[in-house]
C-alpha cells in the first residue's frame, strides 16, 4: 500500500550502531514503518532484548526498570505515541532516570492524513513540557551526530532525550487507493 | 461457611517473610503501604504514581537480571490501567518475573469506587491468554507459603491474583523521594551482585 520514499535509505544502521556503541540491552517499542528497518535491526541483534508494546507507555516502564537493573534501554514510537506516554513519563523525571526515544514523525511535511497532524504538531511542545531535551533531525546525514550525542546525553549525563525523525528524513508515506 | 478473606497487610507480610534478595516493585497507593508495613528493605521499588506502569518497570527489571527474581505487587487498578502489559509480558516470558495483585475491587485511594474486577472481569483469565506459564487466584490465608515459594522458586511468568477484603488500613508511608528509592535499589542491587 505504501512504501517509504528516503533520500538515504541506511540511517537506521547508523542509529543501531551507537546502540551498540553505548551498550543499549532493550529497546522498546510500537511498530512502525518509518522504524521498520531499525526495529529490524534491533530483533536481529543478539544483544539487544526487543519488547513490542501494546501502547508506547510501557516503554517508558521498561527504562526505568531496566536502569534499575543496570541496563540501557531505548524507544521507538511514532508522533502519535508520545501522548500515549504523558503521565508515565512523570516516573522519568521523579526519580531522574536517564532515557532516548526516538521518535518518527507524521502530521507535518507532505502528510495526507488529516488525522495525524493534531498530534504530530504538539509532538515536540509536548516532549518539552515532560522534561525532555528535543532534537530534530532533517537529513540523513545529521543521523550520527545527533544520535550520537543523544545517547551520550541520556545515558552519561541521565538526561530524557527525544530525537525526532522527520517526515522530510523517513520519506513521505505514499498512499495509494 | 465460606472462608474468611484474606487480610492484604497480612498476606504481603507472608509472602516478604525472609525474603532474601527478592527484588520488589510496588504499585502506588495500598500495596506500596503494605510492601512498606512488611518491612523496608532497600530492593523495594516503591511507586507513589506512574499508575500502570508497575508491571513493566518489573519487565524490564526481570529482563536486565535474568539472576534474580523480580515479584511486582501491585493492586487490582494499577493492573486494569496496564492491562496490555500482561500481553507484552507474555510475549517475552521472563522465567524469574511474578506478578501478585491484591485485588480488593475497588479504588481504594480514591473513595473505594467499584474496579472492574468487581463486575467479574476476570484477570486470572487474562493473564492466562496472555500466556503466562502460571495463572491462579488464591482463596485461602495458609496459600500464602505455597505462593511465597513461587516468587522464590516457580518458573515464570507467575501471575497471581489475592481477593483481599476491602478495608482501610492504616498507611505505611516509605521514602517518597523517586531518586532516593531509585539510587538506594541500584546501589543495594550492584552490591548484592558482587557478594
Amino acid at each position: 500500500m505504501h512504501s517509504p520514499n528516503t533520500t538515504d535509505a541506511s540511517w537506521p544502521d547508523a542509529i543501531h550502531a551507537h546502540f551498540r556503541r553505548v551498550g543499549i540491552r532493550q529497546v522498546g517499542y510500537v511498530p512502525d514503518a518509518g522504524h521498520s528497518r531499525l526495529i529490524t535491526l534491533c530483533r536481529d541483534d543478539p544483544g539487544i532484548a526487543d519488547v513490542v508494546l501494546t501502547t508506547e507507555e510501557e516503554g517508558v516502564g521498561l527504562v526505568a526498570g531496566a536502569a534499575l537493573g543496570g541496563e540501557r534501554a531505548a524507544l521507538l514510537m511514532q508522533s502519535s505515541g508520545v501522548g500515549n506516554c504523558v503521565n508515565m513519563f512523570a516516573l522519568l523525571r521523579n526519580c531522574g532516570f536517564g532515557c532516548l526515544v526516538l521518535v518518527t514523525m507524521r502530521g507535518e511535511f507532505g502528510e495526507f492524513n488529516p488525522w495525524q497532524v493534531p498530534m504530530g504538531t504538539i509532538t515536540e511542545d509536548v516532549l518539552r513540557l515532560a522534561g525532555f531535551l528535543t532534537y530534530r533531525i532533517d537529513t540523513a546525514d545529521a543521523v550520527d551526530e545527533i544520535v550520537g550525542a543523544g545517547c551520550d546525553m541520556a545515558f552519561d549525563g541521565n538526561l530524557q532525550i527525544a530525537i525526532l525523525l522527520s517526515q522530510r528524513l523517513i520519506g513521505r508515506k505514499l498512499w495509494t487507493r | 461457611m465460606a472462608p474468611a478473606m484474606i487480610t492484604r497487610r497480612d498476606l504481603v507480610r507472608r509472602l516478604l517473610v525472609d525474603r532474601g534478595d527478592l527484588l520488589i516493585v510496588s504499585g502506588l497507593g495500598s500495596a506500596t503501604w503494605d510492601v512498606a508495613a512488611a518491612g523496608d528493605h532497600p530492593l523495594n521499588f516503591y511507586l507513589w504514581g506512574a499508575m500502570g506502569g508497575s508491571a513493566m518497570i518489573g519487565l524490564g527489571l526481570a529482563l536486565a537480571r535474568p539472576d534474580r527474581r523480580v515479584a511486582v505487587i501491585t493492586g487490582d487498578g494499577d493492573m486494569l490501567m496496564g492491562i496490555g502489559s500482561l500481553a507484552t509480558i507474555g510475549v517475552k516470558a521472563p522465567k524469574n518475573l511474578a506478578i501478585v495483585v491484591l485485588d480488593n475491587a475497588h479504588y481504594g485511594e480514591t473513595g473505594m469506587q467499584p474496579s472492574h474486577t468487581q463486575a467479574g472481569v476476570d484477570l486470572v483469565a487474562v493473564a492466562r491468554a496472555c500466556r503466562f506459564r502460571d495463572a491462579r487466584a488464591i482463596a485461602r490465608i495458609d496459600e500464602a507459603a505455597e505462593i511465597r515459594a513461587l516468587l522464590h522458586n516457580g518458573e515464570g511468568p507467575i501471575f497471581i491474583s489475592a481477593p483481599i477484603k476491602p478495608e482501610d488500613t492504616p498507611r505505611v508511608l516509605p521514602l517518597r523521594d523517586g531518586h532516593a528509592i531509585k539510587q538506594r535499589f541500584i546501589a543495594a542491587l550492584s552490591s548484592s551482585a558482587q557478594a
